[in-house]
């Protein structure tokens, strides 16, 4: 058998066991509901106002800077991996690379995104 | 008997024993803590209180089902079931043995350690999507708090697994153990093991990294709204990650199934299990012993210190191998 199939049946069975541990709860658990538990917690006091879902900018900055790192990242995967047949030859093409890389990371830290404030 | 029902009896006996290996790490991190702190820990529910993961569970699936007024149902519904799933999902490619009979792994696929990173990055959205969808604010923070600092983890996580890629020439995980039967990894890729046994341990949002919950300014994160068996969902998902993480950890460091000191005559799982095992103590000694980092801290230290390093290891290990490899 191809080797991805025994995995195939492995996530189907993993995600029935996950299911079954989602679906347990609705049947099982006796529900009494009133006003005070639909509300959302607030430590005990009464939510003062609704969640307007906004939050701090730098969050979105991160994940940016997070997408052009891990993209940078994965192409070092198939670099790695033939390694010992490329020698100096990939250990050269490899270091330019990381120059450029280098220059977008000081750049970024010049200008503070990795900075908390 | 078919070859696919094998499979099947044999990803359900995996799960099982996976879930049943959380159950009682739950517990032995209870005793564990109790112990460094002079305190007994569970003792009540059977002897040693070796009973209590049923009791926790039995409770648990008699908890009454909250959400939340303002909470996104489906969403809400959705977000633990992801975070299982995703945790459950990265042991189709674990080999707990030597996979050459195909016995002691479900897929011995050769692109083993990509399969991993791709299956476990995915399992950020349960947390981020359950901190949104709960509709509150505690969650929301908790969630995005922790978004951030899984991803930035994440990539220096990743390339501290090159320098093992670099020396083993592989992704599949059997030839990376089988690349290891001279000398384990942690050797010569030491800095890249320690770069990932602090990646693992933020990744999985344990203390000292486990700012998504730090109940003192948060509540408790991103699940503060879920109760009963779903907020279960995201604590087994929570502690199947740390045995994820264990296992890579002992596959690409630490030899896998390869035996220590020469002791062949053990078996490779009995090696297997016993150094998984090793690192889940490591992880409660750091919950024992450390306090939590400051949030700022947490992204600077990722950032402007693991980043670099986890580069410039790859760089050193790259231009060994050129010269010499």
């Amino acid at each position: 058998m191809n080797p991805y199939g025994p995995v195939a049946i492995y996530l189907v069975v993993a995600v029935a066991a996950a299911l079954l541990f989602s679906v347990v709860p609705g049947l099982l658990a006796r529900a009494k509901p009133n006003a005070h538990k639909r509300e959302a917690y607030e430590c005990g006091v009464e939510p003062t106002s609704p969640v307007a879902g906004r939050f701090p900018i730098r969050f979105y900055l991160i994940a940016m800077l997070f997408v052009v790192f891990d993209v940078e990242a994965a192409s070092f995967y198939p670099w790695a991996v033939q390694m010992h047949a490329l020698r100096v030859f990939g250990l050269l093409e490899m270091i330019v690379f990381i120059i450029v890389l280098a220059i977008g990371y000081a750049y970024v830290w010049k200008k503070g995104g990795f900075v908390w404030r | 008997m078919p070859v696919w029902l094998i499979v099947l009896i044999k990803s359900a006996l995996l799960l099982f024993v996976v879930v049943t290996a959380f159950a009682y790490a739950m517990l032995v991190e209870r005793k564990i803590l109790g112990w460094m702190q002079l305190r007994p820990g569970p003792n009540r529910v059977g002897p040693w209180g070796l009973l209590q993961p049923a009791a926790d569970a039995a409770k648990l699936l008699l908890k009454e089902d909250l959400t939340p007024e303002t909470a996104d149902r489906l969403l809400y519904k959705l977000a633990p079931f992801i975070s299982l799933v995703t945790a459950f999902a990265v042991y189709a490619v674990i080999p707990f043995g030597s996979s050459s009979s195909g016995t002691w792994v479900i897929g011995n696929v050769n692109a083993g350690i990509l399969l991993i990173l791709a299956i476990t990055s995915l399992g950020v959205y349960g947390i981020c999507l359950g901190g949104w969808a709960s509709g509150s604010k505690y969650p929301l923070l908790g969630s995005v708090r922790s978004t951030a600092q899984m991803i930035s983890y994440e990539l220096a996580m990743s390339l501290s697994f090159i320098g093992v890629l670099i020396l083993a020439g592989t992704t599949s995980l059997d030839g990376i153990v089988h690349a290891q039967t001279r000398w384990w990894f942690v050797l010569p890729q030491f800095v890249g093991c320690v770069i990932y046994v602090i990646t693992a341990v933020a990744e999985t949002n344990r203390a000292p990294f486990d700012l998504v919950e730090a109940e003192t300014e948060l509540v408790a994160g991103f699940h503060t709204e879920y109760s009963g068996l779903r907020f279960g969902l995201f604590f087994i998902a929570e502690y199947v990650n740390m045995l994820t993480v264990s296992c890579i950890a002992t596959l690409l460091f630490f030899g896998g199934w390869n035996p220590a000191f020469g002791l062949a005559a053990v078996p490779g799982v009995v090696w297997f299990v016993l150094k998984v095992a090793c690192f889940m103590f490591f992880y409660m000694w750091l919950r024992a012993t450390l306090p939590r980092l400051r949030y700022d801290r947490l992204m600077a230290f990722g950032w402007k210190v693991l980043l670099p390093v986890a580069t410039l290891n790859l760089i050193v290990t790259a231009v060994v191998v050129a010269y010499t490899g």
